[in-house]
């Protein structure tokens, strides 16, 4: 971060900021990571005796299959078998929500990629050499690509949801302003550097063990034992970390856990089964493109009187996570707005792509970007800046959501002007303007983007999490949990709250894999509140422990227990010292035979939502910010480099700075990227063309804005985040968005008879191609 | 067999010299801080250094094992990231990387670990741009890079005094473990075999090769040149430059000379994919692999380049490199020739030299369109000159008529803008994952243009081609 010369308040909040870093706890796995030790699922030391598997898949978007020859491939030496969908002893079925997934296809291919069969040999190597030996022969039926053609011809997932708000058709009528308009944003590869993959070991009675590299083990535990045909206490699924998920291994990680497991079960022998990069990228899902229209209405003093949005979302092949996705696009299709009129609409599109699935915001993206383009639209043929629109309809305490919400302690408007005054808006809106009438050849464009992100699972019943939590003999601590640690560092955060709590050091403190034999029935690691779910769990457990020593600690004091408090291994009576060191006091409640383990459930309290109504109260809280992006294209070239972002953002109270400024920094790249440069491609056949690293660019250390600044919001937190603390996975990425609009104005400035286009990403090509269209449509 | 120094151990293996030299050191060494990221050199994950002997002192540089034959580490010294481990505390680069929050998840992370240590251990000059070049190849999907900058700041504030690399005072300040300082040694007393050759497919660099085809290499015979002697070298003589073949193109970013005779020369070559590959790929590699959007060919095409072809034999014939493509991927060489040099005149004092390139990433991406130009101009008319074009033809193009079309002719606008018309006919652009027919021409034009506004900034800018500016 640069130090602005003249802006003194600005300065001060960075000094502040910096100064936190050093403070801050660094994530616990650092020691491992930068050394290469760490262990990942490709890591862990495998059995004498493992096999090695690789998927067969479909070399067609859509048909049926007419005929299989395996016999040249197992007659390759060190193939030890192939499976198919009748090598399944339970059901040929992986579907969460829906069950419309088969594990292998058996008639038919719905998407190119769909996996037909398991090689299992001696090496991974063998068994791709296998793969080439495999024929088949697929009939084609018609593939259908995009979202619109799956409306055309009727394929949908399931029902369409609609949230509404008011009476939009009336209030159009006393609308000033009414202008409509089709949006699209492309799907986004999550590409976690660590691709797909698990480990499966026989046990004991034919119990499996499986090592996955999933943000959801219940779904993997559950999905092998529906598989299997077994009960779930039979299989037990650990995670030791995840090198990436970004919610693709929310419920993608679950099949080739279960091919593993299938393998396994009837070979009584250790498979692992890693997908190597291509063979990912094509099988796996990716966020869901959507095609959207929009209507928006105001009035003179541009409030947004009434909008009506339709989401087309291209949902794949089958349900995965899309009705989910479908639902939190309508919960975010107003943003940080209040709109008093509103009809959403969204539909699940069934196409022959792979299925699309979840990716950090989970739909919420997709919605804001469609009302940032209605607002960019309006503005432009207002006449007026975009800003002045999104200004003037921000929320406000006590607003109402679309779905019935009522808008507590909002940081909307503290965001925004946060953002305007410590940033100079002004002044940097002058710079622009100045650069631009100075430059032929290279323009500027700045843009706002503000966020709203409710937090919660909004499938209440998904809102739970366990800690189970030891403390050793001498004092030592083990946790267990639910949360899986993907790199948003979870695992610091647990370790915080425990050593918090017990006051004691973090040596003293392991965070365990996650395992579902330690910690059951658990809802993945996802929708941001990880560590707001597993972090009240671990608090209430380690409470509970506390409460448990005080006790013995007033016994053998001969005090008051509420007189007693831990501090740095010592307890301490009405805040002075005793003798009574922390292991001491173990081994003392352990000759009493007082429990030293507590296993704690949590379930955040006050929300609900009815599905019939399409109203109700869904989120904990939500989450705010402002960003201001700023952009310089080269007219030239037609490529772009960020000069900044200017963030600030709602952390609540953050309970680990570092940590939560890299969820900050991480997302907004990735948003960025989202909005720019990862370009997904199928062709019409329903191939991926953008099917390797280099052909599918995601940011590298020269694309990422130069100067990115985030300060946090003044703000008292929230209670129902843990210790204030608010969830900072997603809610950033949708900073990213401003990037889109930043460049369209620097477009803009350099050709004037540009007509406005919302049509994500905004890659090089065509910038060059709006820097140089001369007509107006 | 193949021996070579493996951190600090030394190791003879019988295995395939034409498998990755990733597989080895994970697989069968089991030293799992390599990782796996995407297998095609483009992530970075699974970067190590490698050191050669030169002169008692070893030479560092970063590659990415996934796309490196095993074979190519014979006689070297391989360190990956539990080879810069020091007992008990972490390096400078680590602490770094830790005391920033550069690391998330950690998959990614050993790859910048190493490669910031290949950095210190570099003849690079210790500056923070030339620190972002080292860890170029790295791809990082939870930070944003931001934390990751400041680690290399900081990196770069611990190296900023020392003038050139010590392996004892590095050794000193905790950059890498002791044992590196008998390196030298050990590597001299290692006693290399010839590895004897079999017959097999021309490997250089690999860095092509192993993308497209790793598995096949692995499992037959493959033909190691890249230690070749008589394919190496760059020599400048009376004006002309010769390049063997096996150069790199890092060879070509750290020739003095060159980057005197061409001081744009680091910034193009910047453009070309990351530090790791430039380490690796051979300039031979990079024309044989004859993609229509082949970097260096591009680049060598504008120079007018010959190149010196050599037969088992060794008799050699010369031909023009415009000559050398034929159509899509076939060229003018026959079974068992091999590209031995390019040469190309130097430039004087009238000539100048550009070279453009766009792609969805800037860098370490695969150009949409690619072109350079020479071009000499004495008072003011244009006495030669140049141009090629990637990613527009079935080939890497030199445009002929183009190139003949501005000789003589006065350097004004009026001439551009005809040129333009001219290379337009030349080119035949098709729509692909690149971009569209419409867009490649288009950029073709407007790369065209800034040959020259890059070039001659005090006589044109972009007004005067385009309209709406």
């Amino acid at each position: 971060m640069h130090k602005n010369k003249t802006n003194n308040e600005l300065n001060t909040k960075l000094d502040a900021v910096s100064k936190s870093l050093k403070r801050s706890i660094k994530n616990l796995d650092s020691y491992t990571h930068v050394r290469g030790e760490s262990l990942y699922v490709d890591d862990v030391n495998i059995r004498q005796g493992t096999f090695h598997a690789v998927v067969f898949d479909s070399p067609k978007a859509h048909g049926k299959i007419k005929h299989i020859n395996y016999s040249k491939a197992e007659a390759l030496e060190g193939v030890e078998r192939i499976f198919t969908y009748k090598d399944i002893p339970g059901q040929n079925e992986i579907g969460g929500i829906i069950a419309d997934e088969p594990l292998f296809a058996e008639e038919d291919v719905h998407f190119w990629g769909m996996p037909i069969a398991l090689i299992v040999a001696k090496t991974e190597f063998i068994a791709r050499k296998a793969r080439g030996l495999i024929d088949i022969e697929i009939e084609d039926l018609p593939v259908i690509t995009t979202a619109k053609e799956a409306k055309a011809k009727g394929s949908f997932i399931n029902a369409p949801r609609s949230f509404s708000l008011g009476d939009s058709e009336k209030a159009f009528t006393n609308c000033d302003y009414i202008f409509e308009g089709e949006t699209f944003s492309n799907g986004q590869e999550h590409l976690y550097i660590e691709a797909q993959g698990a480990y499966a070991e026989p046990m004991e009675n034919g119990n499996i063990k499986i090592t996955s590299s999933t943000q959801g083990p219940t779904a993997v535990q559950k999905t092998v034992a529906r598989v299997l045909g077994v009960a779930m206490h039979k299989i037990e699924v650990d995670v030791t970390r995840l090198g990436g998920g970004f919610g693709g291994k929310e419920d993608q990680a679950t099949p080739w856990a279960v091919m593993a497991a299938l393998a396994t079960y009837h070979l009584n022998q250790s498979v692992k089964l890693i997908l190597n990069r291509h063979d990912d990228l094509r099988m796996t899902g990716k966020r869901h493109p959507y095609e959207s229209s929009y209507k928006i209405g105001l009035s003179k003093d541009l409030k947004i009187l009434a909008y009506e949005a339709e989401f087309l979302q291209n949902s794949g092949a089958a349900a995965d996570l899309s009705p989910a996705i479908a639902e939190r696009t309508l919960f975010h299709a107003t943003n940080s707005y209040f709109v008093p009129n509103v009809t959403t609409k969204v539909l699940s599109c069934k196409t022959n792509l792979p299925p699309n699935t979840a990716f950090r915001g989970f739909g919420g993206p997709q919605g804001m970007f469609v009302i940032e383009s209605a607002i960019a639209k309006a503005a432009n043929e207002i006449g007026v800046h975009p800003r002045a629109i999104q200004e003037a309809n921000l929320l406000d305490e006590n607003d109402t959501f679309s779905y019935g919400q009522i808008a507590k302690k909002v940081e909307a408007k503290n965001s925004w002007n946060s953002a305007k005054s410590i940033y100079d808006l002004d002044a940097l809106e002058q710079e622009v303007k100045d650069f631009n009438s100075n430059n032929s050849s290279f323009k500027k464009g700045i843009a706002l983007m503000p966020i709203c992100f409710g937090i919660s699972f909004t499938n209440t019943p998904m809102n739970h999490a366990r800690a189970l939590v030891h403390i050793y003999l001498d004092g030592s601590v083990g946790i267990s949990t639910a949360a899986v640690e993907m790199g948003q560092g979870v695992n610091t955060k647990m370790m915080q709250i425990a050593a918090d709590v017990f006051s004691i050091p973090i040596e003293k403190i392991k965070i365990e894999t996650t395992n579902t034999t330690r910690v059951a029935n658990t809802s993945p690691s996802a929708a941001s509140s990880t560590a707001d779910l597993n972090g009240k769990a671990t608090l209430m457990a380690c409470n509970a422990l506390v409460e448990r020593l005080k006790l013995v600690a007033s016994e053998d004091l001969n005090t008051s227990e509420k007189d007693i408090t831990f501090k740095d291994e010592v307890v301490y009576i009405n805040d002075k010292k005793t003798d009574l060191t922390w292991t001491e006091l173990i081994s003392k409640a352990m000759l009493k035979r007082v429990a030293l383990t507590e296993n704690a459930h949590y379930a955040t309290p006050e929300i609900h939502f009815d599905k019939t109504k399409e109203k109700g109260h869904p989120f904990a809280y939500h989450v705010y910010g402002t960003a201001i992006t700023t952009v310089t294209v080269d007219c030239t070239r037609g490529t772009y480099e960020f000069d900044s972002v200017k963030i600030v953002h709602d952390y609540g109270k953050s309970m680990s700075e570092g940590i939560d400024l890299g969820q900050v920094e991480g997302a907004l790249a990735q948003g960025i990227g989202w909005m720019t440069m990862e370009e997904i491609a199928y062709n019409d056949e329903g191939r991926l063309l953008s099917n390797a690293l280099s052909t599918y660019k995601i940011p590298d250390i020269f694309s990422v804005p130069k100067d990115v600044e985030v300060i946090p919001v003044e703000t008292q937190g929230h209670e129902l985040a843990i210790l204030k603390s608010k969830a900072v996975g997603e809610p950033p990425l949708m900073y990213g968005i401003g990037a889109y609009f930043a460049i369209q104005n620097a477009i803009k400035a350099f050709n004037p008879n540009y007509d406005l286009k919302f049509h994500a990403p905004m890659t090089p090509e065509k910038v060059l191609m709006s820097l140089y269209e001369s007509q107006k449509k | 067999m193949i021996t070579f120094i493996l951190n600090n151990k030394t190791i003879t293996t019988p295995e395939n010299s034409g498998m990755t030299l990733l597989d080895f050191v994970r697989y069968q060494q089991r030293l799992t801080g390599t990782k796996i990221g995407c297998r095609e050199g483009d992530c970075g994950a699974c970067t190590v250094l490698v050191g050669t002997l030169e002169n008692d002192r070893i030479n560092y540089q970063s590659i990415t094992s996934c796309i490196s034959p095993l074979g190519n580490a014979h006689g070297k010294h391989i360190v990956t990231v539990e080879g810069t481990n020091l007992k008990d505390k972490l390096t400078t680069a680590q602490e770094a990387m830790k005391a920033n929050y550069a690391t998330q998840c950690g998959f990614c992370t050993p790859g910048f670990v190493v490669a910031l240590t290949g950095f210190a251990l570099s003849n690079s000059e210790y500056n923070y741009n030339n620190a972002l070049d080292a860890i170029s190849g790295n791809i990082c999907r939870c930070t944003g890079y931001k934390a990751i900058e400041k680690a290399a700041h900081q990196v770069v504030e611990k190296l900023e005094h020392q003038k050139q690399n010590s392996i004892n005072w590095l050794v000193e300040n905790d950059f890498i473990p002791a044992y590196f300082e008998s390196i030298p040694k050990r590597l001299k007393d290692i006693e290399i075999a010839d590895l004897n050759q079999p017959k097999g497919k021309y490997v250089s660099g690999g860095t092509d090769l192993y993308v497209q085809q790793a598995d096949h290499l692995a499992d037959n015979d493959v033909h190691l040149i890249a230690e070749k002697d008589y394919l190496k070298g760059i020599k400048i003589e009376n004006g002309i430059c010769t390049i063997g073949t096996n150069a790199t193109v890092s060879d070509l970013w750290n020739h003095t000379e060159l980057n005197t005779f061409f001081p744009n020369l680091k910034k193009h070559l910047k453009l070309v994919s990351s530090e790791q590959i430039r380490n690796m790929a051979s300039l031979g590699g990079n024309l044989v692999n004859a993609s229509p959007i082949g970097d260096m060919t591009i680049f060598f095409l504008a120079l007018n380049s010959d190149i010196t072809i050599i037969n088992e034999k060794h008799k050699e014939r010369t031909i023009a490199l415009k000559n050398f493509f034929q159509d899509y991927k076939t060229y003018d060489l026959k079974d068992g020739e091999l590209l031995k040099a390019i040469s190309f005149k130097l430039p004087t004092v009238h000539s100048f030299f550009n070279f453009e390139k766009v792609c969805k990433r800037t860098h370490l991406d695969i150009a949409s369109v690619n072109s350079a130009l020479s071009i000499n101009v004495e008072n003011g008319t244009i006495t030669e000159a140049n141009v090629s074009i990637g990613g527009v033809a079935a080939i890497p193009k030199y445009l002929h008529d183009t190139s003949a079309f501005l000789v003589g002719k006065t350097l004004n606008s009026e001439t551009i803008l005809e040129a333009n018309e001219i290379l337009q006919n030349e080119i035949s652009p098709i729509s692909d994952v690149r971009g569209t027919s419409d867009y490649k021409r288009l950029l073709g034009r407007q790369l065209f243009f800034a040959h020259f506004t890059a070039l001659f900034p005090k006589q044109f800018t972009l007004n005067d081609f385009v309209q709406h500016a």
